[in-house]
């Protein structure tokens, strides 16, 4: 009997249309949990590093969360992994939505492609009966539009829908998997999708999750809804209202733009406008939003509400969440009337929305610096806004400069050349990142920076305060209730820090302090990722209801496990040494492992070589950021060693 | 004598679609309480098109032996609702309400011994919320068990005799 998870996955081999539905081991989930932690384990047993992200060699992987469908509030994410085209390093996006429950209640975990279909397909699971059917019809569809074809033509509207749209089938390095108000977006695993000829993962499910301990689950939720209550009621004082909060910044929530506009960066993550944000620009950006905004919505089993229906006059509706609402009318120095209007034809595309518009406003940069020319956007119109329309649609349909842009400003840099390189400065392992330029080095910032495997910063970022408080009666009454930290010295590091002075960035806290920091932050990511937790209820924000002392007790009491907070933190390290492991398979080391170039102005090379050091030790890694022999054998990672060993990437 | 009656207030402006209340039903319904969750056994469905911005919880009424006659669509402000969207009853003509496996009716009881309905509890964003009043009713109110219900609606269907065979018959084997 297994609980809280089916025990289940379904094996689809695309070039021969067959489908199994495979038991899997308990085993793998003690060790590994579930979502990326068993998603993790399938790619390394059987997506070597010689395969290549267009393979059919390559596995794409929809995973629901250990914990996904329990009533556990928010547990509701889909993890995706599949090697990347963008990087060739593994990805892992995810989504929330209302996927992952509905595979549950179908009876399965995880569903898992391999191969290639010679013709457009979709896969239709509806409990028991799951069948690839037919989707030529679908072919240049939006991802939202194809959801609603298929939801009529399956007389199916509960079923749930996970689509990619034409920049999934032209194979764009950074297209999305779209789900309605979520999607899964970074890596470029649309791009997979699409080679795949799956157009969409369609799923209906009638059937029970089953639950350990019924009444110790449910003890364990009725103390987090309490714990979300109470923190509606007490924002935390002293930080700016988007970091107040528990959930995803409440973007589609909040009209004040001042602190976005004013400290993020405009066009190719070039400018900073300090003083953007004026009375003018506040009220007609308020009229805008309010007149977009036709509801505040959520993913399943959550009272968070990060999304909202946004209907644009003469748009069909989409749905959208986060900080999407900025980035294309920043990328273009517009307006945020612009912004939610091109962002519905984005997301009908589906591409991601932080990669998408730092690309295009890239490519006017090289236009602008005769790197480009005139030669190279035939018929673009000439004003600012429909240019940015214009490089969307060449991008998706790969036509013209649009073949080489659609690969991501790192390598279409490299495919120009004649100097295009440097244009490509904000990105992390050949990644567009968010548009963030800053002065002094921030020594937690910088290890998240380099040697995230998310390659995403506000996926590994949270729990610890972003800067110090300026007196010692606010540390304190910020402390005073800080049941989150996993040991009482993240207190005092704290109520030590200063905003200036000795004990002040970048050289406190400490390097061993910033690495404690680090792991605890990256750890929470983790465990959220396999258990399908939302990062907005537990790892990113401060002082969230979901933590490292009631996570053993929830995995405990929903599948049965033996669980404590030891065993948890292994598993945790467990699989992110695994995903590690893929990517040093993969050729990744430590010279990838570097900030954007410019994100800071003041750099410290010398503590920046102090900081990786001492955490590639904290984490067992070598000096070139390999995993040991010896912290392999403790994880019982010992097939890595081994094959580590055999390719001469560890000595034996 | 007096009774109490409880009111569901749905406020649908305030839904955020998140069907926590159809989760938590199908778990407090279960037995044991809360050892599985299903959706689909759930006694508050949520009429739900996002896109079309319609969010409107709706909880299982009485059973109904047979389909109407003739359907209702509903056009509110422009916005189509499904067929017989807003009816209440379980049905033949569709498996809203109804178990998915055995296809018997399901109906909002309340949560019968807690003090608030759960699907009210789980609803932080304030859609769902109860209050109560007493009314005067004349004689004694006869209270149906759940098992009551179940057997009645299997009698209305499969006629009595046939289910008191089927009773004999299942003893018999677990003799």
């Amino acid at each position: 009997m297994r609980y809280a998870e089916t025990g289940f996955n379904l094996e689809i081999d695309l070039s021969k249309g067959s489908i199994e539905r495979v038991a899997t081991d308990p085993k793998l989930s003690e060790l590994y949990l579930g979502g990326l932690g068993t998603n993790a384990k399938l790619i390394w047993d059987r997506v070597g590093p010689e395969v290549d992200a267009f393979s059919p060699k390559n596995l794409l992987i929809f995973g629901a969360g250990l914990l996904c469908g329990t009533p556990a509030t928010g547990c509701n994410r889909t993890i995706v992994s599949t090697i990347s085209p963008q990087t060739k390093l593994l990805a892992f996006s995810m989504m929330g939505g209302f996927w992952a429950p509905e595979l549950k209640y179908a009876g399965y975990d995880k569903v898992v492609f391999r191969g290639k279909s010679p013709e457009l397909v979709y896969l239709y699971i509806n409990n028991d009966k799951v069948e690839l059917r037919d989707a030529t019809h679908l072919k240049g569809k939006g991802a939202i539009e194809t959801a609603e074809l298929i939801k009529k033509e399956l007389r199916e509207p509960r079923a749930q829908v996970a689509a990619i749209g034409l920049a999934g089938e032209n194979r764009v390095f950074y297209a999305s998997i779209e789900q309605g108000r979520s999607s899964a977006s970074r890596g470029g695993i649309g791009a997979v999708m699409g080679d795949k000829n799956l157009k969409a993962v369609v799923v209906r499910g009638t059937k029970d999750l089953i639950i350990a301990k019924p009444a110790e689950f449910m003890e364990l939720c009725d103390e987090v809804l309490e714990y979300i209550k109470h923190r509606a009621d007490n924002p935390i004082p002293d930080v700016m209202p988007i970091l107040a909060g528990l959930g995803s910044p409440q973007e589609m929530k909040e009209t004040d733009e001042k602190w976005h506009t004013e400290n993020f960066n405009w066009g190719n993550a070039r400018d900073r406008r300090k003083d953007f944000w004026t009375d003018e620009v506040e009220k007609e950006w308020e009229h805008t939003m309010e007149k977009a905004r036709t509801r505040l919505i959520s993913c399943y089993n959550c009272p968070m509400k990060c999304g909202a229906t946004i209907s644009m006059e003469g748009l069909p509706t989409y749905m959208m969440k986060c900080f999407t609402k900025l980035t294309y009318t920043m990328g273009a120095y517009s307006n945020l009337e612009f912004g939610l209007k091109i962002a519905q034809r984005a997301t009908e595309y589906g591409v991601d929305g932080f990669s998408a518009p730092q690309v295009m406003a890239f490519a006017l940069e090289l236009l602008e610096n005769g790197i480009l020319s005139d030669d190279d956007f035939p018929g673009m119109p000439a004003d600012n806004e429909g240019r940015f329309y214009y490089l969307l649609d060449m991008i998706v349909r790969r036509e013209g400069i649009g073949n080489i842009l659609a690969d991501g400003t790192y390598w279409a840099a490299k495919a120009i050349g004649n100097g295009a390189e440097i244009y490509a400065h904000n990105n992390i392992k050949k990644t567009e990142q968010l548009p963030l330029k800053l002065s002094m080095l921030n020594p937690i910032y910088y290890l998240m920076y380099c040697t995230g495997e998310k390659i995403n910063i506000t996926q590994i970022e949270g729990q610890f305060p972003q800067a110090p408080y300026p007196t010692m009666e606010q540390r304190e009454a910020f402390v005073k209730d800080w049941i989150q930290v996993p040991d009482d010295k993240f207190k005092q590091i704290f109520l030590d820090w200063e905003p200036r002075g000795e004990k002040s960035m970048p050289h406190y806290p400490t390097v061993d302090m910033c690495c404690d920091i680090v792991d605890w932050q990256e750890k929470m990511h983790y465990i959220d990722d396999a258990l399908g937790q939302c990062a907005g209820l537990s790892s990113f924000p401060l002082k969230p209801p979901y933590h490292i002392h009631n996570y053993p007790k929830f995995i405990s009491a929903g599948t049965g496990f033996d669980m404590d907070e030891a065993k948890l933190t292994e598993a945790a390290k467990r699989y992110r040494t695994l995903i590690r492991a893929i990517n040093i398979s993969r050729g990744m080391r430590r010279a990838d492992e570097v900030p954007p170039q410019d994100h800071w102005k003041k750099r410290f090379p010398e503590l920046e070589k102090e900081l990786l050091d001492a955490y590639y030790k904290l984490k067992g890694w070598n000096e070139d950021g390999i995993p040991t022999k010896e912290c392999l054998a403790e994880l019982g990672l010992d097939y890595v060693s081994k094959d580590f060993q055999d390719r001469g990437i560890l000595a034996p | 004598m007096k009774k109490i009656v409880k009111t569901i207030n749905i406020n649908v402006d305030k839904c955020n679609g998140c069907r926590a209340c159809e989760l938590i039903c199908s778990a407090f319904h279960a037995v044991p309480k809360y050892s599985s969750n299903n959706p689909a056994r759930s006694r508050v469905r949520i009429v739900r098109d996002p896109l079309r911005d319609v969010y409107v919880p709706l909880y299982a009424g009485e059973y109904a032996e047979s389909e109407c006659i003739g359907r209702d669509q509903y056009t509110i402000e422009g916005k189509e609702y499904d067929e017989c969207g807003f009816c209440r009853a379980s049905c033949p003509s569709r498996d809203l309400f109804r178990e998915p496996d055995s296809g018997l009716p399901l109906k909002c009881d309340l949560c019968d011994g807690e003090p608030e309905p759960l699907c009210v509890k789980w609803c932080l964003v304030g859609a769902l919320s109860i209050t109560e009043r007493e009314e005067e009713v004349d004689g004694e109110e006869v209270k149906l068990t759940e098992m009551e219900i179940g057997l009645e609606s299997l009698v209305k269907r499969f006629g009595a005799a046939k289910v008191a065979d089927m009773v004999a018959q299942i003893t018999k084997d677990k003799r």
